[in-house]
């Protein structure tokens, strides 16, 4: 026996005396271990040398030597490897390697070798020790929400309360920023935004899924009733069953259809975490299993990835700019801040919870002298909170006020012409637009009243104010974009004037910028822990921004999926019901890429046949969504299979539906607000960086299962689950990623796991991030902290100017002058709505409803689900046995219609028809409503799509159509819609499927009369 | 003998609804034996936030007041209970025993604000015990003072003669103190809930174009005499707060350069008079 052989088998022999050593300790690797009967062995292949474990009835026997009846065997090419690969501490790198070089191979059947490798790893995880005990006998653990993070209280085995953290005091001091006199500073503790406090009520929600269910009508070998989708009920199954129902139809759509035939589709969000969010545990799956890509359009950046990138760039931010330093500028040096379309208030900065409502509510003091002014059709809830003139121009019109602001300006001479000749291009283009030179009408306060129906004396004043001042522009909830106007009708012209406002302002000076408090805070951005958009364990260097920085730091096995085809998010119901779509990709790499049509289906590809969906939020997020109930029942769909935590929307249209547990059921690490690629150092958003081990607080809930548990085992029945979770199970992940970031420099892995989060400390004062584009003013090059654009796409020298062709400020741009796209003229120019004031259909649907994101729930999260906001009566009023969804209208226009508060109204259009209860109010222009998208119930009284909705799904009545043509831009959040009190009349036929029983009354009468369509 | 108060803060409330729901999180499914038996999932308000709009499209503003259960030193609800279910703690929480008061629902009509809450399942009306059992593990704070993201609901432990003078000092009020209740819930800025307005924006026309008049001298007249002046901002906005609803008719007399108008507005709530063209 050479050194290397005695080496592993010292180690094989450790091993097998630490396997009976947990077995012996802890009762869970018992249970373990008696899950299943058989031999294991590790060898060495040249040498022979090795060591079998037998498992029967949870004993553990083992001895020296290689057995030729072994069930599994895992083999390194010689003993040197072997032990070097055993050696703890795991070298993950080495491991890959070996891996992908074949010198570590592994052969029996696959649910065996599976649960060998699991069972191996699970003997050095199954000791660790979570959360902190707490005197009166409960544990605390942390955990992470989409609204922030949260102590969770346990006892006996039931979550009591979750509340925010309040720091101890071995944790570091925040930030101090003096602006003024003043010395502002965010209290040492986290906030949450609603929908995180309501946490429990949803884990506790009488909606879950509990177990595996198929539709009653769901035949896989006979009739499958595609057209009952949504109509019948269920039956509960097995796992085993459901398991074998999905994977058997997996490899049948394959070797029937060919490939393409499975779509895979998920929501744009998802419970929080590194390790079993859809970017990272369902991209490894979709990945091996090979699938049509459901193509996201940019949904929270729709004008600035279309619009705003031809003028600046940033389409690694999706067209939203830089924002470092700007919290610190803003207190230091502007004079106002102009929020346009910005709801920080409600939207929370997506993730940011409340952590921007404690700077902004340092605005209202008078010592820093920073007026406000609120653009926004509704007076929202940052208009309530901060003070100051509110204007309100019809929804999709104020690109036209924002026109007559530059009018004003350039008549005034209220703007920086020397910052406008050096940093900028295509400027007189633009003015000529503007003074109307070029087309004969001035663009003047007076020609925007017409428009927005805002009074040309408040522009003329807005724009001297403005014009005299340092200014922060905030347009969308980050106050740089995202969200607000961007995601309706005129949403690319509204993104595009911004940019050129700020440009006209001379952007980077300072006191000159954009932003609204919600980004820019001075944190320590060189401390790595990877975003959740950097794809966790996914493998997936091609639709996540892992080949940034988590791909060399955490080695994985790569995974990349075979078929090209995919289908543009906005058109999946005309890609299954009519069987062609066409769309424009959203990439981030260069402003080009934008312009690359795509066609479902791609060449050679099998048209989609089967859907696997992640979730039920389709019917309430997307636009005029009867169409997404068509596609359901559509039988060009044979299979469909929903994975969920909620039995909710869509979930009641699938064939299979699987139960996932939430991520309080599971483990997972994080960062708050760590969003990573396209929201790179999204904790700007924070006082402080809070890292999290998301402990698994209690058991799954029923038969609910991790996604990462599901999608192993629908794996382990195709061959593919040691390629999934390269044989380590959730928390050998979690690890991983612990490894990977900075973390082990500072804290333990056993302290992280007891204490449950890290707060980084902030930035010394001398190393905070430079402010943003103050590089730009100063002509220097770009100093701060993001490595975007891509070197090549700089037209001059490395760092100097911005991703546009001239480096500049393009008022006129030259990637619109290479793309010709009559809807997006090189200069941005004002044209109204295709839906509208100006809609012939005006007459008919004489009101602008406005469905922007709630104050309460997160997308669907949180809603319905029997949650604790139902209870809140601005969200949900309860009338009956039912709670409805509101709806605000202008009091006059209530008034008008005979309907008084919490009435039941109906709210139509001819795509569909929803009750809501109304709140009359004075928070709205005459003419406009107002109610959130995305409730999470869809509840049809009647037949689907022929009936209407009480369940508050507002993005029934809201238009599909994008933006433009020549764009996969969303352009729903606006929509003309009829308001009355309801007479108790069910039906209501949505125009989609009136065109569903056209199409088939023509086949019906062809086929009649023998006939067959012309092609 | 220090004991607990509420103290909010009406201009610092955004509505997030955090005190609500972190209340809901503490008593749902959760038996605090001796203080509080589970709430309902729906149908209690423990915190219960009322709102007022004041004015009309564009000059307007909104508050939200937080209430819950007042803790009264001299409790109607105690006066009214005949069983002995309501007590009070040294602390000066108020608590509706649980096991005590179970079939009394006609302690729900006793509070005059409207604070207990009839559970039906349990056959037991509740109010919201100012989270007295995490007090005493040693919390410093109730859930919804820890959850309020803008500091507007403090609890605090003082003595009374202290709290008196706090409430002196900072103008702090109660909810209907001629009910003689002694709330220990104290607000600030209630005049936003309580108060109205009078409002306009001037304006003026010159060489064909309308602008705003900026320092406009107002003046706000009741009975002819002037009981209130300012100016207009850069938009012509003006705005005479704290004025009580329904007092009646007022004069506003707007003068500039040389022009004067009186515009007459009868308050019933805050009025916006619009654009006043001089």
């Amino acid at each position: 026996m050479n050194f290397a052989t005695l080496k592993l088998s010292l180690i094989l022999l450790g091993l097998s005396w630490l396997l009976k050593f947990q077995a012996w300790r802890h009762p869970e690797f018992r249970a373990r271990l008696k899950e299943r009967n058989l031999t294991a062995q590790f060898m060495a292949r040249d040498e022979e040398a090795g060591r079998w474990f037998t498992f029967r009835d949870g004993q553990i026997t083992s001895g020296f030597g290689v057995r030729k009846d072994a069930d599994v065997t895992v083999a390194f090419k010689n003993a040197a490897l072997g032990a070097q690969l055993l050696m703890p501490p795991i070298n993950w790198l080495d491991q890959i390697n070996a891996q992908k070089e074949f010198s570590l191979t592994v052969t029996g059947e696959e649910d065996l070798t599976n649960w060998f490798a699991q069972t191996v790893m699970m003997g050095q995880s199954v000791g660790f020790k979570f959360g902190t005990n707490i005197p009166d006998g409960s544990t605390r653990y942390c955990n992470m929400t989409n609204g922030g993070p949260v102590f969770v209280y346990v006892k006996d085995g039931k979550i009591v309360r979750m509340t925010p953290i309040d720091f101890d005091a071995t944790d570091p001091q925040p930030w101090t920023i003096e602006a003024r006199g003043m010395k502002l500073t965010p209290p040492r503790k986290t906030t949450l935004a609603p929908h995180g406090q309501n946490a429990k009520s949803i884990v506790y929600s009488p909606d879950r899924l509990l177990y595996p269910m198929k539709r009653v009508d769901f035949d896989p070998n006979g009739a499958r009733n595609p057209q009952n989708r949504g109509k019948s009920g269920y039956v509960r199954i097995s796992w085993d069953e459901a398991l074998s129902l999905v994977s058997t139809e997996i490899k049948r759509q394959k070797k029937t259809h060919g490939p393409g035939a499975i779509a895979v589709s998920h929501g744009s969000h998802h419970t929080w975490g590194n390790i079993g969010y859809y970017l990272s545990a369902l991209f490894r799956f979709s990945n091996a299993i090979g699938m049509t890509r459901v193509h996201h359009n940019p949904d929270s950046w729709e004008g600035w990835y279309w619009g705003a990138v031809h003028h600046w760039g940033y389409t690694l931010r999706v067209g939203q700019s830089e924002t470092y330093g700007t919290v610190e500028d803003c207190l230091q040096n502007c004079d106002m801040i102009v929020f346009w379309a910005a709801d920080p208030e409600t939207t929370s900065g997506s993730y940011g919870a409340q952590e921007g409502t404690v700077r902004r509510q340092w605005l209202k003091d008078p010592k820093l002298g920073i007026k406000i002014v609120h653009v926004d059709p509704y007076y929202n809830a940052s208009a309530q909170f901060l003070p100051g003139k509110w204007f309100a121009p019809k929804p999709t019109t104020s690109p036209a006020m924002a026109m007559a602001i530059a009018n004003v300006w350039i008549k005034e001479g209220l703007y920086d012409k020397e910052y406008v000749k050096t940093h900028t291009v295509g400027f007189d283009k633009w003015a000529a637009y503007l003074t109307g030179d070029e087309d004969g009408v001035p663009k003047t306060p007076e020609w925007q009243e017409k428009e927005t129906g805002v009074p040309a004396k408040d522009v003329r004043a807005l724009a001297r104010e403005w014009g005299r001042k340092r200014v922060y522009l905030a347009p969308g909830g980050w106050g740089n974009g995202h969200g607000g106007a961007c995601r309706n009708q005129t949403g690319i012209q509204w993104a595009r004037v911004m940019v050129c406002l700020t440009a006209m302002q001379g952007l980077g000076k300072p006191g000159v910028n954009m932003g609204n408090l919600q980004w820019g805070c001075p944190l320590d951005f060189q401390f790595y822990f990877p975003g959740y958009s950097e794809g966790g364990m996914s493998g997936d260097l091609e639709n996540t921004a892992m080949p940034v920085a988590l791909y060399q730091r955490m080695p994985q096995l790569p995974t990349m999926n075979s078929s090209f085809q995919k289908i543009p998010r906005i058109f999946m119901p005309e890609a299954i019901f009519d069987g062609k779509a066409e769309g424009y990709p959203w990439v981030g790499k260069s402003i080009e890429h934008q312009f690359a049509k795509f066609s479902y289906p791609a060449p050679g590809h099998s048209p989609v046949k089967m859907l696997y969906k992640y979730g039920g939020s389709i019917l309430s997020t997307m636009n005029n969504s009867n169409r997404h109930v068509r596609m359901y029942q559509s039988e060009n769909l044979e299979c469909v299979v929903n994975q969920s935590i909620w039995f909710e929307g869509e979930a009641k249209f699938a064939d299979i539906v699987l139960p996932a547990c939430t991520n309080f059921e599971r483990v997972d690490i994080s960062e708050w607000a760590g969003l990573g690629g396209y929201g790179h150092h999204g904790q700007q958003q924070l006082n402080h960086r809070v890292i999290l081990l998301q402990s698994k607080a209690i058991e799954p809930l029923g038969e609910s299962k991790s996604d990462f548990w599901i999608f192993n085992e629908i794996c382990k029945r195709m061959g593919l689950a040691n390629y999934f979770s390269e044989g380590v199970n959730e928390i050998d992940w979690v690890k991983r990623v612990f490894l990977a970031s900075d973390l082990p420099k500072v804290i333990s892995w056993r302290k992280f796991l007891k204490k449950g989060y890290y707060v980084v400390p902030a930035e010394k004062e001398k190393l905070r991030a430079p402010v943003s584009f103050r590089w730009f003013w100063e002509g220097r090059k770009k100093d701060v902290p993001e490595a975007q654009p891509l070197p090549s796409d700089y037209s001059g020298e490395y760092l100097r100017g911005l991703q546009t062709q001239s480096g500049k400020i393009e008022f006129e741009c030259n990637s619109l002058k290479r793309f010709k796209d009559p809807e997006r003229p090189p200069i941005v120019k004002y044209e109204p709505s295709w839906e509208g004031p100006h809609s012939p259909e005006f007459k008919q649907f004489p009101l602008q409803l406005l469905t922007p994101h709630s104050k309460y729930s997160f997308h669907t999260q949180g809603d319905g689900k029997s949650s604790f906001i139902n209870n809140i009566a601005d969200h949900r009023v309860k009338i009956g046995d039912w709670y409805y969804w509101v709806l605000r209208l202008n009091a006059e226009d209530a008034a008008a219609r005979g309907i008084k508060k919490n009435d039941l109204v109906k709210i139509y259009n001819e795509r569909g028809a929803v009750i809501c209860a109304a709140l009359p109010t004075q928070r709205l222009p005459r003419s406009v409503c107002h109610g959130y998208e995305s409730s999470a119930i869809y509840a049809p009284m009647g037949e689907p799509g022929k009936s209407v909705d009480r369940g508050g799904c507002l993005n029934l009545l809201t238009p599909h159509k994008t933006q433009t043509k020549s764009t996969h831009s969303l352009a729903g959040a606006q929509s003309i819609v009829q308001v009355e009190l309801w007479d108790g009349r069910i039906e209501h036929m949505s125009e989609t499927f009136a065109a569903m029983e056209k199409d088939k009354e023509i086949k019906r009468t062809l086929q009649e009369a023998q006939l067959v369509p012309a092609k | 003998m220090k004991k607990w108060n509420m103290i909010i803060d009406v201009a610092e409330c955004t509505n997030c609804n955090l005190c609500t729901l972190a209340t809901m999180d503490e008593y749902v499914g959760n038996d605090w034996p001796g203080v509080a038996a589970p709430m309902p999932r729906h149908g209690h308000q423990w915190i219960n936030i009322l709102q007022k709009e004041r004015g009309q499209v564009p000059m307007i503003d909104i508050a939200y007041v937080p209430t819950m259960c007042n803790q009264c030193d001299n409790a109607p609800c105690m006066k009214a209970d005949k069983t002995g279910a309501i007590g009070k703690r040294d602390d000066g929480i108020v608590i509706i025993d649980p096991v005590k008061a179970k079939g009394h629902k006609e302690l729900v009509d006793a509070c005059p604000y409207g604070h207990i809450w009839w559970n039906e399942e349990l056959q037991l009306p509740q109010a919201w015990p100012f989270d007295a059992h995490l007090l005493d593990q040693g919390w410093q704070q109730t859930r919804g003072h820890q959850a309020c993201p803008t500091g507007a609901m403090r609890a605090i432990k003082v003595e009374d003669d202290e709290m008196a003078r706090t409430a002196r000092d900072q103008g702090l009020e109660v909810m209907r103190p001629e009910l003689g209740a002694k709330p220990r819930v104290y607000y600030r800025n209630l005049w936003r809930f309580t108060k109205c307005f009078i409002g306009g924006s001037v304006s003026a026309e010159a060489n064909g174009v309308i602008d705003c008049v900026e320092g406009a001298a107002v003046r706000l007249l009741k009975d002819g005499a002037p009981v209130a002046e300012t100016k207009t901002d850069n938009y012509g906005d003006f705005k005479f707060d704290k004025l009580n609803e329904n007092s009646g008719r007022y004069g506003v007399e707007i003068s500039t350069q040389g022009r004067k108008k009186t515009v007459e507005a009868t308050l019933g709530v805050s009025i916006n008079l619009g654009e006043i063209k001089l």
